[in-house]
C-alpha cells in the first residue's frame, strides 16, 4: 500500500526529451490509468516508476521514500508485462513462484502462498502446466499471479490486455476492475485503448508527447475535456470536430445555424458527440439535414455516418430503425451538448 | 469423393508413387550416406581383424576375433588415455559452456561504452589460424611451466570466440521482458542469467556443448606438442603412438578409435533431445 508522487519527472534519451517533467499524484489503493497514442512517453513513465529506466530529472516517491536511484527490487513493485513474461520452462505454480524467490520465506510458506493467489486467479486446476497449455487468458492470469504473490505497494500494468481478443479483454478488464477492488493495492495501469481507461480508471492521466494533458475522472475527462485531443481521444465514437464561425450569437458551420453561443464573433472548433448528435431527436442545437453515407447497426442503436454540406459526421440513430443509405435526415443535440474550442490552441471554450 | 480415392497416393504401389526429382535426390543422398559410412564400417571391421588380415579389405571379416580389443583394454595405457581425454573433453566444455554464455549474455543484454569494440575484438580472434598460435602458446606455457600439464592440455579452448558469438546471438533471441520481469521480481543479475536466460537457449548451449566436446575429444594437433610424457597423451595423441616407425599397427589404432567413438556418440544422443526440447520452447508466443 502506498502512494506514489511524480515531481516534475523527466526522461531523456540523448537530446531527445521524452518526458517533460510531469507531476502527478497517486493515492494510496487508486486505479490510474495513463493512456496516450503511441510515443507519448506513458510507457517511459511506467518503466521510470518500475526501475527499468533512469530517471533523468525531477523526483518520484513511493509511499514517501525518494526511490530515483532504488533497485526495482528496492521499490517492491510489482509490473505485468504486455507479452506476458512467463517462462515457457517453468509450470504455473513456478512461475506464480518466481515473485517468492528472494522472499526468504519456507518451502511451506511458498507453496501456501502460491495456492492462495492461484485460488484467486482461478489457476487452482493448472498448477502443473507449463505456459505452452494455457490459453492467452491464463497465461496473463499467471502474470497477473507472479505480480500479486509477492503482496507489492503498488502494482504496474503495461498494456496488459493488448495481445487478447476482444472478448477475453472484456472479461480481463473486469477481472482486473474486480481484483483491485478486493485486493485495494494501487494499480498504475497503461493503454492506448481508451474503453479500457474509461472503465477501469479511479482517474485516467491523459498524455501526449510527453506531457500530461489532463488527470481526472472518466466522466470527468468525458464532460469537460480540457482541449481537443482529449476530447477526441476520450469516448468512443471519436468526437464530431467542425469548423464553425461565431456570427452575432450564432454558432454557424458552412450556412446552418448551429444554435445560440456568448461568445464575440470568430472562427471556433465545433464539437458535437455521436452518441449526443440523435437522428430525427427533439434537440433544438446543432439541427443538422445531412445524407445518410453509411451505417453501423449495433442493435439497440445505429451508428449513422452522415454528409452534411461537405462535412463528415457521425450521428446515433436510437431504436432499431436504421436509416436508408441515401436518404436524408435531420439529426439534432440537445442544448448544453456543443464543445467549443479554440481553433489556434485548441484549448476548451465551455460549452454551448 | 468416391472415385478421386482411387488415385490417393497411398493406393499405388510404391514405385509409382516415385518422381523423378525424388529419385535423383534420393540416389545423391544414399551415395552420400555411403560415402561417409564406409569409413566407420572398415574401421570397425578392422578391428576385428587380426593382423595378418588387415590388407584384406573385405567388409566382413574372414575371422572376426575379438583379440584387439582384449590387446587394447589390457594395455592400461589406453584406458589413461582415454580418461585424459574425458577429463580434458569435459572440463573444456563445461568452461565454454559457462563462460561463452557469460560473455555472450552480457554482449547481448548490457548497453555499456566499448561493447561493440569488445565484440568485434573478440570475433577478430576468429580469423587467427590455429597453426599460427601454436608457437606462442608452446612460448607461453614453458614460461608458465605449463608443459605436460592438463592445464597446458585445456587452457587454449576455455573460452571461444565462436561460442561466444553463438550464444551472443541466441542471447539476443530472448525477449528483455523476460529479463525485466525477473528484475522487478528482486532477481540479482547473474540470478536473472541462470535461472531466466540460460534455461531460454538451451538448443545453443547443446549445440556448443556437442561442438566443444568433439572437438576436444579428436584434439590432437596441440596435445601432441605440449605433452612430452606418455601418461598425459589424450586419446588421439596416444593412438597415434601406435604407428610407431616401420610398423603401423593398424587394427590397433582402429580398435582404439572404435572405442573412441562411444563417448561421442552418447553426447549426440542425450545432447540432441535437449536441442529438439529447446526448438519446440522457442516455438511459443511469449
Amino acid at each position: 500500500m502506498a502512494e506514489i508522487t511524480l515531481r516534475s519527472l523527466t526522461k531523456d534519451y540523448g537530446t531527445v526529451r521524452a518526458v517533460h517533467g510531469i507531476d502527478l499524484d497517486i493515492s494510496n489503493g487508486e486505479f490510474v490509468v495513463l493512456v496516450g497514442p503511441s510515443g507519448c512517453g506513458k510507457s517511459t513513465t511506467l518503466r521510470m516508476l518500475a526501475g527499468l529506466e533512469d530517471i533523468s530529472g525531477g523526483e518520484l516517491r513511493i509511499a514517501g521514500r525518494l526511490v530515483n536511484d532504488a533497485e526495482p527490487k528496492a521499490r517492491n513493485i510489482a509490473m505485468v508485462f504486455q507479452n506476458y513474461a512467463i517462462y515457457p520452462h517453468l509450470t504455473v505454480a513456478q512461475n506464480i513462484a518466481f515473485g517468492l524467490y528472494t522472499s526468504g520465506m519456507s518451502r511451506a510458506q511458498k507453496d501456501a502462498r502460491v495456492a492462495e493467489v492461484a485460488g484467486m486467479l482461478g489457476l487452482t486446476d493448472y498448477l502443473a502446466r507449463r505456459p505452452a497449455a494455457l490459453s492467452g487468458g491464463q497465461r496473463q492470469r499467471v502474470a497477473i499471479g507472479r505480480a500479486m504473490v509477492r503482496d507489492p505497494v503498488a502494482f504496474l500494468f503495461d498494456e496488459p490486455l493488448s495481445n487478447l481478443d476482444a472478448q477475453l479483454r472484456a472479461q480481463m478488464r473486469i477481472e482486473i476492475k474486480r481484483l483491485h477492488q478486493r485486493l485495494g493495492t494501487t494499480i498504475v495501469y497503461v493503454t492506448h485503448d481508451q474503453v479500457e481507461a474509461m472503465t477501469m480508471a479511479d482517474r485516467i492521466v491523459v498524455m501526449r508527447d510527453g506531457h500530461i494533458l489532463q488527470v481526472g475522472a472518466p466522466v470527468d475527462l468525458y464532460e469537460n475535456p480540457v482541449d481537443l485531443f482529449t476530447a477526441r481521444f476520450i469516448g468512443n465514437p471519436s468526437m464530431n470536430v467542425l469548423d464553425a464561425r461565431v456570427q452575432a450569437g450564432r454558432i454557424i458551420v458552412g450556412d446552418q445555424d448551429m444554435g445560440a453561443c456568448s461568445r464575440a464573433d470568430g472562427a471556433i472548433c465545433l464539437g458535437i458527440r455521436p452518441q449526443d448528435l440523435l437522428v430525427d431527436g427533439p434537440g433544438t442545437a446543432a439541427r443538422i439535414n445531412a445524407t445518410v453515407t453509411a451505417v453501423e447497426p449495433l442493435g439497440p442503436e445505429t451508428l449513422v455516418h452522415l454528409d452534411a454540406q461537405g462535412h463528415e459526421v457521425m450521428a446515433t440513430a436510437p431504436g432499431r430503425v436504421i436509416p436508408a443509405i441515401g436518404s436524408t435526415l435531420t439529426a439534432s443535440a440537445d442544448a448544453g451538448r456543443l464543445y467549443l474550442f479554440d481553433p489556434d490552441s485548441q484549448r476548451a471554450l465551455g460549452r454551448a | 469423393m468416391a472415385d478421386m480415392s482411387a488415385n490417393r497416393p497411398e493406393m499405388l504401389p510404391w514405385f509409382a508413387r516415385l518422381q523423378p526429382g525424388a529419385v535423383l535426390v534420393w540416389t545423391l543422398l544414399f551415395l552420400g550416406g555411403v560415402v561417409m559410412v564406409t569409413p566407420l564400417v572398415l574401421m570397425f571391421s578392422t578391428s576385428l581383424k587380426s593382423a595378418g588380415q588387415i590388407y584384406d579389405l573385405r567388409f566382413i571379416p574372414a575371422e572376426p576375433t575379438l583379440n584387439n580389443y582384449v590387446r587394447v583394454l589390457a594395455d592400461g595405457w589406453f584406458l589413461r588415455w582415454f580418461m585424459n581425454s574425458m577429463i580434458v573433453a569435459v572440463c573444456v566444455t563445461v568452461s565454454n559452456v559457462f563462460f561463452d554464455s557469460l560473455v555472450g549474455y552480457t554482449l547481448a543484454k548490457f548497453k555499456f561504452r566499448g561493447r561493440y569494440i569488445i565484440f568485434i575484438a573478440i570475433l577478430s580472434t576468429l580469423m587467427i589460424p590455429t597453426e599460427m598460435l601454436v608457437i606462442p602458446w608452446y612460448l607461453m606455457s614453458a614460461q608458465f611451466g605449463w608443459l605436460d600439464t592438463y592445464w597446458g592440455i585445456m587452457f587454449p579452448g576455455m573460452m571461444t570466440a565462436f561460442g561466444t558469438f553463438l550464444m551472443k546471438q541466441f542471447f539476443e533471441t530472448v525477449p528483455d521482458d523476460f529479463i525485466e520481469a525477473a528484475r522487478v521480481d528482486g532477481m540479482n543479475e547473474f540470478m536473472i542469467w541462470w535461472k531466466v536466460a540460460m534455461p531460454l537457449v538451451t538448443p545453443a548451449l547443446s549445440a556448443l556443448a556437442i561442438f566443444t566436446f568433439l572437438g576436444n575429444w579428436t584434439a590432437f594437433f596441440w596435445p601432441l606438442i605440449v605433452t612430452t610424457s606418455r601418461d598425459l597423451y589424450t586419446l588421439p595423441v596416444g593412438l597415434s603412438s601406435f604407428a610407431v616407425e616401420q610398423s603401423i599397427q593398424w587394427e590397433m589404432i582402429m580398435t582404439g578409435a572404435a572405442l573412441a567413438t562411444i563417448p561421442t556418440l552418447i553426447v549426440f544422443l542425450v545432447l540432441q533431445r535437449f536441442i529438439v526440447r529447446g526448438v519446440m520452447l522457442a516455438g511459443l508466443k511469449g
